[in-house]
């Protein structure tokens, strides 16, 4: 399992748009992918979970990935949140 | 029973415009949800799946519908939508309650997709309560589809849509019928039928409580989305006045109709922001017709004027976050009180040079009560994250560290109250004293953000009042001196990443536009009716030109020979 922790950068926030495409690239992989904020442990292809976190500019998240494809997962989804979900 | 002629109901201006036209009362039955038991589970799957591809056929329709009217970026909630009739995580468990549980699919949708509701319900930030309502459309239309109804979307054309509240789908479908207006009872400035109802310019007053309660279908209306304002069945006299505004908006928005959407930038690509300043007596009307990138000043000490006295820290609080609501998503700079000088003085007090005397931060540090209800008022509005707050008259450093202490001490008090702010609000400096223009390098590590106010700077630095006849003829916008004084603020905040804004009379100069983008000026705030005039100046220009004219200005050792040059290149843009 790999565990990293990410910070939102972007001004607007995790909104909806991002959080489409969180889901979307998580679905593309087999591993299992939860994100973790404040207690709670979203399923990371849940949109509907996702669209739960209120998670506006700074705020810090947790994210998990375990499978057999977790490297290339973490990869993609890290990279995703690190280009502060091309918005910056 | 018929209203009375011309009764008025106040709401939130939620899209401006005006629009005159019949009532129609939409209203969406709440679906009564059976808890019923079940004998046939295969069926109840069955039925859940053929529902849930119907919703997403009927998606998908209002899908291509809205990225048509509105563009990608708005239609993506409803993309956000049809994903989640595809959520395996969602899905899988009403399948599986469904089996364990034998009820009716309509109840355990409604109960599963309720808890997501409810936990976005319970989120402290606005915007979580709205896309809750994005979740509970989707929940109604899985559940309508269900229970095999049709939706009610018989609506006749041009008419103004009164309803309890409404979603986002509802919004765009509403724009096939070519709807005049929107009134509701619920809903509010961040809700996405009012993003929608403002980029597809139908006036919107929302939140009008009793609105369908006191509205009938057919009533005659006048919705005012400028003032939140909804007059029913208005007489003669009251329709024509709002016809006569109608026409005199129109005529307006003619002219600036090839504008108003295009971007202030340079033919060469180089974007200004530009921005409106805003003045409290006259109307925010036009500020919304051009169209401008938000606020950049909001001048407080206006409200005086209405008030007469000072105002306590909720009256500021409602005049700040009307503004903040009104020009959401866009931002608005606040700057505190300027009182002194020759503005509104609230108490009698005859200074002997009041110029130099006790005014903008100096008298606002000295009454500290006064500057914290301002600075807790601002702070209360900026909890949708769109307000700037800056202090005028700055001179030293000194000022500006007991401002931002102050601000911290109303952020503790205002944590301990549980009350919301914008905890990152964006705090700036006026500079318009030239020791302040001189020290720039310093507060730009210190502020957020530097607005230069060239009205109080050019007269400091020249050292004359332009309202004494006998010298005003040596007030020079263009002095030498001013232009260089311009240049080194602006390269200094740059240099320490501090964005560098002008707001002053200069900004609103046709002759003075392509200097100050040459000096490397990005943010341009003017008064709100000469927007679209510079706007056309900005879009005239050639940045590379821009900047060698500035560097040419700055060569220059008179004011004639700087005025001469911004001639020639003003007459040459207008030429082309």
């Amino acid at each position: 399992m790999i565990e990293k922790k990410v910070k939102i950068i972007n001004n607007a926030g995790l909104h909806t748009r991002p959080a489409a495409t969180i889901v979307k690239l998580a679905g593309k992989y087999k591993s299992e992918f939860f994100i973790h904020k404040d207690g709670y442990n979203i399923n990371g292809k849940s949109i509907i979970g996702v669209m739960t976190i209120a998670a506006a500019k700074g705020s810090e998240l947790t994210l998990t990935f375990d499978g057999t494809d977790e490297e290339e997962a973490s990869k993609e989804l890290l990279d995703y949140f690190q280009r502060g979900f091309d918005e910056l | 029973m018929n209203s009375k002629a011309n009764t008025l109901l106040k709401g939130i201006a939620a899209a401006s415009g005006i629009t005159i036209g019949n009532a129609f009362i939409f209203s969406k039955e709440k679906e009564e949800i059976s808890q019923e038991s079940i004998e046939n589970v295969s069926e109840a799957i069955k039925n859940l799946e053929d529902a849930l591809a119907l919703s997403k056929k009927e998606l998908k329709k209002v899908f291509s519908l809205a990225m048509d009217k509105l563009g990608e970026k708005r239609a993506s909630i409803f993309e956000a939508q049809m994903m989640i009739l595809d959520d395996p995580v969602l899905i899988d468990n009403i399948k599986s309650r469904i089996k364990k549980e034998k009820k009716l699919p309509e109840y355990i949708v409604d109960d599963e997709i309720s808890k997501y509701i409810q936990l976005m319900n319970d989120a402290h930030e606005m915007y979580m309560k709205e896309r809750s309502l994005d979740i509970d459309d989707i929940k109604n239309r899985i559940i309508r589809n269900l229970k095999k109804k049709k939706w009610k979307s018989k609506i006749s054309s041009d008419v103004i849509v009164v309803t309890t509240s409404i979603s986002p789908s509802d919004t765009v479908l509403f724009t096939k019928a070519n709807v005049k207006g929107y009134v509701t009872d619920f809903g509010g400035l961040t809700s996405h039928a009012a993003i929608v109802a403002r980029s597809l310019n139908i006036p919107a007053v929302l939140g009008v409580n009793e609105a369908t309660a006191i509205i009938k279908d057919g009533d005659i209306l006048i919705v005012d989305g400028f003032h939140g304002e909804v007059i029913i069945n208005p007489d003669e006299e009251k329709i024509l006045l709002y016809k006569n505004k109608i026409n005199e908006l129109n005529l307006y928005d003619e002219k600036l109709f090839k504008l108003r959407n295009k971007p202030a930038e340079t033919i060469d690509g180089k974007e200004i922001n530009l921005s409106a300043n805003l003045d409290l007596t006259k109307e925010i009307d036009l500020i919304f017709r051009n169209n401008p990138k938000g606020i950049g000043l909001v001048r407080t000490e206006q409200i005086f004027e209405e008030y007469e006295a000072f105002p306590d820290e909720d009256e500021q609080f409602e005049v700040y976050n009307s503004i903040a609501q009104k020009i959401y998503p866009e931002n608005v700079t606040i700057r505190a009180f300027d009182i002194g000088g020759d503005k509104v003085l609230p108490v009698d007090l005859h200074e002997p040079n009041p110029f130099l005397g006790w005014r903008g931060i100096r008298l606002l540090l000295d009454n500290r009560n006064l500057f914290k209800s301002q600075i807790r008022a601002v702070l209360r509005a900026s909890q949708n994250k769109n307000i700037k707050f800056m202090v005028p008259m700055i001179t030293s450093m000194e000022e500006v560290i007991e401002t931002k202490e102050l601000i911290e001490q109303c952020k503790k008090e205002l944590k301990k109250e549980k009350r919301s702010f914008d905890c990152n609000m964006h705090f700036g400096i006026m500079i318009e004293i030239p020791a302040a223009a001189i020290l720039t390098s310093s507060f730009a590590r210190e502020v957020d953000f530097i607005s230069i106010g060239t009205n109080d700077l050019i007269q400091y630095l020249l050292a004359v009042d332009r309202g004494n006849e006998i010298v005003s003829k040596l007030y020079q916008e263009f002095h030498p001196s001013v232009i260089r004084t311009l240049t080194h603020i602006i390269r200094e905040g740059k240099a320490y990443n501090c964005k560098v804004s002008l707001c002053g009379e200069m900004g609103g100069d046709p002759l003075a536009v392509p200097l100050l983008i040459g000096l490397g000026l990005e943010i341009l705030s003017v008064s709100p009716s000469i927007v679209p005039l510079i706007k056309s100046i900005i879009r005239k220009i050639k940045y590379k030109d821009a900047l060698l004219l500035a560097d040419k200005c700055l060569t220059y050792s008179t004011e004639r020979e700087i005025i001469n040059e911004l001639n020639l290149f003003y007459n040459s843009i207008i030429e082309n």
